[in-house]
This record gives structure tokens, sequence and C-alpha cells, in this order.
């Protein structure tokens, strides 16, 4: 689960680390009211969105009167936001976070994450922060420091300090580098986080302070059951609304482009059923796990769900019986069809378990759903099943 | 011989009279598993399915001489579980539980490392399927019936794709020493190479078959040994050639990744290290079928 900008650095706040002063507005004119509050005489004003890259987007100005503050305001909010983080659909901005312009003198780079090779933490550092930082990581990877964490004994701090003095910073700045060093992992730690990002993590030009300037935080959603404040942090906003409810109704769903729409068990096969509907010539329209225990009840919630994108043209479900049986699939998959009218072709293969049975359960039920034996021709027949429909569509428009 | 399993090992189920548990544990004694007993903190003395309950890992080791153990119990408490079974002494523990928070899962690796490796619990999963060696003992949730005994060896990452794979070669009249579900979380016991070293060491084993899938370096370190270390062949699919760029907050990832995450970049590089790529999930069997009679 990811979470705001303004609410990684609340976060970070309570973990010692140093942020601009800054306040959330929904409106131009709280937006206006924040920037009065906050004083002085330079603003940024950030859209908050579930994405990086936001400054390319349009998505950060930076506010020298209350009059540009209220503009920009306006530009944003309600506004979608294309990054080539947040894929070309973009995310709608809704809320806004107002805070005191910073001088910067220096942009540096910080973040810990999962490392899934060394089964860790890991801390990543570089004196060169900013936008180009994975330029940096791919062409000068000497100028990236990376240490282990060790999980049993947590940051030591002989690590966070050479950490620190990687930054390329001047002694006064070491304490103060530790600080936001150390804050930083016992957040990741407490909270369950998955990826802390600090990027830039600036000195201010004059005073030569370290300010957080942009902050990103992830979590592992395996252990939001024991993180209750941390859930409340969820923006519904900022997620797509049938990956959403599917995930409501426990169930694995990511939308695509194409529109052969797809049910299967196991998130292995799923992918795998994709790539030989691509390799038949078709474009799955999603991708949809429905686990090990494909109820009637559930059958039919994940019917609904496919069907519900209006894009979708044909229908494949692959279920490889282990633990359930073919005949109760069958059986979920008549009643589905019987109860919500289906409109276009669906092409069953099921496997496993009590597999014939299964199958003379579809073929009994008089519905004119298309089966197949193996996963090829599985695809084949969706394809095919799903050109004749659009063809028919054109046919009947014409 | 197969790995892992045989029809001697002795087998527990911790997390033993839950509803999940018991359905499974009856399962497995079913199909022939060695199941001595099992584990529900609370319930020890009860006897559950003809079988003793214990309130702890160790007294099962200690009364039933338990080697093997499967887990059911809750995400929340099951890092909990496999720690206690890798220090009372159990060797192999297969962790069925999907949804372990993965700094959980960090704390049990580091704790499976402080055993020196003759005395180490090998561990498979979490969010796996579990380890069978057919018509001689299941250590899982899989369907049974649709593997057939043999000398292929299997190791993979997802459940259903798994049975896929088995189901086809049993069509090819091909059967199976062991196959092994690693798991599909980012942070696991075994790796595809941890159980490649061992189906090296097998004399039933003669041919590999890794399933994988995108994301992680698994199985390209995998191919890297089986390269440099292995005789026997290695056949593998990689899952996911179509599936959507994951999307994702921030550049860190980006910055730790190592090159060959995707599926199609991880194909390549397995090539190129001599394994033979299934071109797709349908011809897994009949690759397989190739390698073999090469052989």
């Amino acid at each position: 689960m990811d979470i705001h900008e303004y609410q990684a650095k609340e976060i970070l706040a309570g973990y010692g680390v140093k942020i601009a002063d800054g306040g959330l507005a929904y409106s131009p004119e709280d937006a206006v009211q924040r920037a009065r509050e906050i004083g002085g005489d330079v603003w940024a004003v950030k859209a908050q969105i579930h994405s990086g890259a936001r400054g390319k987007a349009g998505g950060v100005k930076i506010c020298k009167s209350h009059e540009e503050v209220e503009a920009a305001a306006e530009s944003m909010l309600g506004r979608k936001l294309v990054t080539h983080q947040t894929g070309p659909a973009g995310k709608v901005c809704l809320r806004l976070y107002v805070e005191a312009g910073t001088n910067i003198a220096k942009e540096l780079y910080f973040s810990l994450l999962v490392d899934r090779t060394h089964e860790s933490i890991i801390m990543v550092g570089s004196a060169e922060g900013g936008m180009e930082i994975e330029e940096l990581a791919e062409n000068n990877p000497e100028k990236i420091k990376k240490i282990q964490i060790d999980p049993a004994v947590g940051l030591l701090d002989f690590q966070a300090r050479e950490m620190a003095f990687s930054l390329g910073l001047e002694p006064s700045q070491i304490s103060p580098a530790v600080k936001v060093i150390t804050g930083c992992y016992r957040a990741m730690r407490d909270l369950d986080a998955n990826m802390i990002e600090i990027n830039p993590l600036v000195v201010t030009g004059g005073s030569g302070k370290l300010m957080v300037l942009d902050a990103k935080m992830g979590f592992d959603d395996n252990a939001l059951f024991r993180r209750q404040k941390v859930a409340e942090l969820r923006d519904k906003s900022q997620e797509d609304k049938r990956e959403m409810a599917a995930s409501d109704r426990g169930l694995s769903y990511v939308g695509l482009d194409g529109d052969i729409g797809c049910m299967i068990n196991g998130a292995g096969l799923a992918m795998a059923t994709m790539d030989m509907i691509k390799l038949a010539g078709g474009e799955p329209a999603n991708f949809l796990d429905v686990g090990g225990g494909a109820s009637a009840e559930r059958t039919e919630k994940a019917f609904r769900l496919v069907l519900a994108d209006e894009g979708v043209k044909a229908m494949l479900v692959n279920i490889f019986a282990g633990i359930n049986r073919c005949d109760w699939i069958a059986e979920g998959v008549v009643q589905a069809v019987k109860k919500i009218d289906m409109k276009i072709p669906l092409i069953v293969r099921l496997s496993g378990t009590n597999v014939e049975e299964g199958r003379k359960i579809i073929e009994e039920s008089g519905l004119p759903i298309i089966t197949a034996t193996t996963l090829a021709e599985a695809a084949e027949k969706a394809v095919k099943a799903r050109n004749e429909q659009v063809a028919k569509e054109a046919g009947a428009t014409a | 011989m197969a790995i892992l399993i045989n029809k001697e090992t002795r087998i527990v189920v911790q997390g033993f009279t839950g509803k999940i548990g018991s359905f499974h544990a009856q399962d497995m004694i079913e199909y022939g598993s060695n199941v001595v007993g099992g584990i529900t903190p609370g319930k020890g003395g009860q006897t559950h399915l003809d079988r003793p309950v214990f309130n702890t890992v160790r007294e099962s080791v200690e009364q039933e001489g338990a080697e093997a153990s499967i887990i059911f119990v809750p995400p929340a408490f099951a890092a909990d579980s496999i720690m206690e079974a890798a220090e009372a002494g159990i060797k192999y523990c297969v962790s069925i539980t999907d949804g372990i928070p993965t700094q959980d899962m960090m704390k049990v690796k580091q704790f499976l490392r402080k055993f020196p490796k003759e005395k180490r619990m090998i561990l498979t999963g979490p969010n796996c399927a579990g380890t069978i060696s057919p018509d001689k003992s299941m250590l899982g949730i899989m369907p049974g019936h649709i593997y057939k005994a043999g000398n292929v060896g299997i190791v993979g990452r997802s459940g259903t794709l798994g049975y896929e794979a088995a189901d086809q070669l049993k069509g090819l009249g091909i059967g199976i020493s062991t196959s092994v579900g690693i798991g599909g979380d980012p942070i696991n016991g075994s790796s595809h190479r941890d159980i490649f070293e061992m189906f090296e060491q097998d004399d039933e084993t003669k041919i590999v078959v890794m399933i994988g899938e995108i994301g992680g370096p698994q199985e390209v370190d995998a191919g890297i040994y089986a390269n440099k270390h292995m005789n026997k062949p290695v056949v593998a699919y990689i899952a996911g050639l179509t599936a959507p760029k994951g999307r994702r907050m921030g550049h860190a990832g980006a910055i730790i990744s190592s090159a060959g995450e995707s599926a199609a970049e991880k194909v390549e590089m397995l090539k190129d290290l001599g394994v033979t790529i299934a071109p797709t999930p349908s011809e897994m069997g009949e690759t397989v079928a190739k390698v073999l009679a090469k052989l």
C-alpha cells in the first residue's frame, strides 16, 4: 500500500526527521489559507498523488504570491496527472500540500527498501540526488552507496555514520544526517514499510540544514493487519476502481488494455494463460486470480468483475482444480452464466480433480459455452470467439 | 530416492486441529504420507485423525521422532511456528501459509542461518502448494493423483502452474521424482538454486524442470548454478511474458533491482546459460519429452 507525500512526512516527522512547514489543502482557498499560515514569500504547491516524477507532469509549482498559490491550486485540483509511474490513465489529484519554499544548496538521495536478493533491508544513498537518480545508478553506480542491514541486530550506528559520510556532507551535518537515517529506519521497522525514499534530501542554502523535501513510503500489505494506523492512511481515490473492488472481495485483479476477459486460479497459471492468449494473437483484458477455493459465490463475483469492463469481447475461464473439484466449479460457472445473462462468448477449460464430471455439467447445461481440454486449445478458441464477436458487433452497427 | 521426502519421512502438521489443517492432513494420510501427529498449542494430549496432538513441536520430535512439518498456522503466527520447528530439530518444513509479513520472513531467514549447515532446517514456501514425491509421500495441498512417479524433478513458484506441468507430463507418460513448490513470496525459504543442488545429487532425478515467473533474481541465479555445476539437463518455462510492467512509486526498486527481472530478459539469459526453454506453458511437457529422448 502506498501513501501520500504529506502522510509520509507526518510519519517521519514523528521519528525526528526534519521537514519544512506545510499543510494540506482541498481547495484553492484552503491553499491560500495554508500559505498565509506558513508565512514567508515563497511556497511550493504540490499535487498529492501516488506517484513520483510529479514535477514534469505539472504537479509541483513554486509560487511567489498568494495569487500564484491560488492559480497553481486551481490548475491541479480535480485534474488527472500522468507521469511515467502512473501509466497512461494517470491519477486524479484531490489533495494538495502547500509547503514553505526551501532555499536549496544541494540535493541528496536516501532510501530504504526490501532487498530480495539479500533478504534484508538495504539502505541506499547518494551525494547526487534529484530527478536523475535512476540514470546515475545505471551510468555511475560507484556514486551510489548501498549498505545491508542485518535483520537480527537492526541498523547499527556505525552504518548510519558510514552512510552519512558517503553523502558528501560537512562535518557539522553528519549528526543531523545520522538522525534522518536512523529516524527513517525506525519508521521502516516499526510500521512494516517496504520502501521509504527521500528524494531529495536537501542541504539548505545559508544555514546548511538538512531537510526532507520529498518523501515516499510504501507498506507491506501482508502486515497491515497489525498496523491499523497505517491502514487508515489508504486513499482509495488513487487506486484503480476495479482492482479495489476485487481486493475487497478477496480476488486479485489487474486491469489491462486487451479485450479477452480472464478468470483463472493461481497467479502463475493466470500469467501463463495470458501468455497463451497473446501467442494466439489476442490481448487479455485483465489478470484475475480467483485463488484456491473458487466457490459458486466467488465465481459469480469474478464473472461480474470481468464483465464490468464493457470492452470485453470474450471471456476465458481456466481452472486447474487442486483442492476444489471441477464439478463444483462447473456448477458455479453454469449458475453465474444463468444469473448474469452473458452477451459475449464464454470459453471454459477445466482440468484436475473430477474433470469428467465437470465437463459433463457444462455440456448438459444447454448453455452456449465453448469448452476446451488443453491450455493451447482454450487460448485459440478464445481468440477465435473474440474475433467473431467483434465482427458480429461491427455488422450490427453497420 | 527422490528429494526432501520419502515414504518413511515422519511428518507432523502445525495447525493440526484447525479446519484447513485437518482437511489437508486427512488428504495427506489418504495419499499415504507418514503423518505421525500434529501440533496445536493447548490441545496437547488429545487425539485427532487417530494421531496424537502435541502442545509443542519439540514434544512431537521427542515422542514421535518427527522429521518434517507442514504449516497451516495463520499468517500472523506462521513465522513463529517456522522458527519453533527449526529450534525443535525438524529437518524439513513446508509453509503453506500465505500472507506472512516480509519483515517476519527476514527474521525467519536470519534465525535459520544461526544453525550450522548440517543442522539447519530446510524451509520451502511460504505461500506454496508443498512438496510431493509421487507414490511415496505428499507434504502439501496438491491433487496427488495428477502426479505420476518417475524421473523428472520439478521446482516452481506457482501451485496451479506446477499442476499443469505435472498433468502434461502424465499425459505423455512421463513421471516425477519430486515436485517442490518454493512459493510466490518475495522472500522464501529455498530458492530454485537450492532445489537444483538437491536434484543434481538425487539418483532418481534425470532431468530438472524449473517453472519461474517475472520478478526477482532467483531463476537466473539457478541458471548460472546449472551452467557451472550440473550435469543434468534443465528445462524452464518463465510465466509473465505478457504481464504488465509493475507499477511502482519512486525510483528505489529500479536502483537495486538487477537486470533480468522481466520474463523476456530471463528467457534470454537462461538460453545463454544452456537451459532449454519451453516457449509456451502448453509445451512444458513436450519440451521435457524432447530433452529426455536425447538422454
